[in-house]
């Protein structure tokens, strides 16, 4: 990167580090935070969406909707995450693959199982074979975030349904003795009471899903615990900076990461709690209107 | 909406097809001299040097793809890249669901590697990289099989004392024992195993592996192919 680090054979010291601490690898490393960040942020509303929709097909009175809701929740959260991330991403991509080659090919012949293989024609390939290796990892980026929003989503789901079920009826009664429809129940009274009971499970999910991203690797994603085992391995001389074992100072680093990442989240979730219980008919809420008098 | 989406999508991605097809090359990128990621991040080693070359002679536009070991056949076979480069012994197991190009390094030795040259390599704990023709050969061995998911970390659990001895491609392991300042030594003879490293394919790819026999062949009329594997491997390395 440093014209001074051209020759990183006979560098010693401090400047060594440096020049180490700046290659091409560990700046890569240093982006992986952000693709992991990335990943958090657009995970995190996605979940909830997912989580939303399963808790209100899970009470719906349609009886289907109500089953595919209580499925999806039960069947996803029953599955080992390991075992979906492997089985279904693969399902999902080559899913993808065989609705375009039917579109794109529709005059091939050749058989698209064969054994083992899964070949579709060479215009239904997603990405494209000839693509920039940027469409390729956007690409396993999407299919990651949608693997992650679809297993919390089934987690937040359940928090969901347990929290919606959690708001005093005799709130639901007096909107609806006002004249309030069913919708206008839901969206005036339901929803907004519901957060303060479903804050601590969600919370719990988002701390999990925090320290669930070396999964991300399993899906060709590049993620910070990959980079470190990478670079904190034993390098040989035909490395350009041999070092010995270092796994050990990568993970600590990341150690460090991680609990500052927890230490922001639980303030940000705690300044969250503070304000969804204000007004509320909970303990947390009383306490606040006794301290405001 | 959803159909809207997909429609859109497919349009973005169908957009790119019908120019020259570009041959995706998988490997490892952890099992120096062969493959690693070089301090730059990129792909570098001797088969980064050898498939560079091997598509040059083929006229063909090759791309570089990192997967896992663990995954690296199932990948192939689902598509996400055309060929296999990654240091692997042509074995009869792996007969049975790919296809090998002719070996591009002879049939290789492999060797025990520990602490003190009288390791029980035959009762002991023995390291090796999971799914690697040693892995086998150390189950059948009689001693107590451990595997990892890298080569490396097979290494750092002789040095930890996790594992009395690792037993790997001498090529790989020659770099770790010269650099070790006398810490690791080798223990035991070498073996021969398998029938040497080769390119790997999907079995309906005949075409594709034909073009890359052919590179090979060149290479080894003309003699290029064995100053490289002296380069990587060293003055004493096996070459054709």
């Amino acid at each position: 990167m440093f014209s001074a680090c051209a020759d990183p054979k006979n560098i010693e010291g401090l400047q060594w580090l440096l020049c180490y601490l700046t290659t091409g690898k560990h700046i890569d490393f240093y982006w992986s935070f952000l693709t992991v960040l990335a990943l958090l942020a657009i995970t995190a509303p996605a979940a909830l969406v997912f989580g939303f929709g399963g808790a209100m097909a899970a009470r719906s009175h349609v009886t289907p909707l109500r089953l595919l809701g209580k499925a999806y929740t039960a069947m996803v959260r029953g599955v080992p995450d390991i075992v979906f991330f492997m089985f279904f991403v693969i399902a999902l991509d080559q899913g993808i693959e065989w609705l375009r080659h039917q579109v794109v090919c529709p005059d091939w012949s050749e058989p698209i199982r064969r054994g083992l293989e899964f070949r579709v024609c060479p215009q239904a390939k997603t990405p494209s074979g000839d693509a920039a290796a940027w469409v390729h990892q956007t690409y396993g980026f999407a299919l990651a975030v949608f693997t992650f929003a679809l297993v919390f989503g089934a987690f937040a789901a359940n928090v969901l349904y347990g929290a919606m079920n959690a708001v005093p009826r005799a709130q639901l009664e007096t909107a609806e003795s006002y004249g309030m429809s069913q919708g206008q129940v839901f969206r005036r009274i339901l929803v907004p009471q519901m957060w303060v009971y479903a804050l601590p499970g969600l919370s719990n999910l988002w701390m999990i899903l925090i320290k669930a991203t070396p999964l991300l690797f399993l899906l060709g994603v590049r993620d910070i615990v990959y980079w470190a085992r990478e670079l904190g391995g034993a390098k040989t001389q035909i490395y350009d900076f041999p070092h010995p074992d270092w796994r050990l100072y990568y993970f600590l680093f990341l150690m460090v990461a991680y609990l500052f990442m927890t230490w922001a989240s639980e303030k940000v979730l705690a300044r969250i709690g503070r304000r969804l219980s204000h007004g509320q008919a909970t303990a947390a809420g009383e306490a606040q209107r006794r301290a405001a008098a | 909406m959803k159909k809207l989406i997909l429609t859109t999508a497919l349009l973005a991605l169908t957009s790119g097809a019908g120019m020259a097809q570009t041959v995706r090359l998988g490997t490892e990128g952890a099992y120096p001299p062969f493959n690693f990621l070089d301090d730059a991040g990129n792909v570098a080693g001797f088969e980064r040097e050898l498939g560079d070359e091997l598509c040059k002679r083929a006229g063909l536009t090759c791309e570089w793809v990192i997967n896992d070991w663990d995954s690296i056949i199932p990948n192939l076979q689902s598509g996400n890249y055309d060929a296999i480069i990654a240091g692997m012994s042509i074995t009869e197991e792996r007969e049975e669901v790919v296809d090998f190009s002719m070996n591009y390094v002879p049939p290789a030795d492999a060797a025990y590697v520990g602490l003190t040259p009288d390791a029980d390599i035959k009762g002991g704990v023995v390291a090796a990289q999971t799914g690697t023709i040693q892995a086998s050969h150390v189950a059948e061995s009689g001693a107590t099989l451990l595997e990892f998911a890298t080569g490396d970390e097979t290494v750092a659990a002789v040095k930890n004392g996790e594992a009395v001895a690792v037993l790997a491609d001498k090529d790989f392991l020659a770099p770790y024992v010269n650099e070790s300042n006398g810490e690791l030594v080798w223990v035991g003879e070498p073996l021969e195993m398998g029938g040497g490293v080769g390119l790997a394919f999907r079995d309906s790819d005949d075409e594709l592996r034909a073009k890359f026999d052919a590179a090979i062949q060149s290479m080894k009329d003309d003699g290029t192919l064995n100053p490289m594997i002296i380069k990587y491997f060293g003055e004493d390395s096996k070459v054709f």
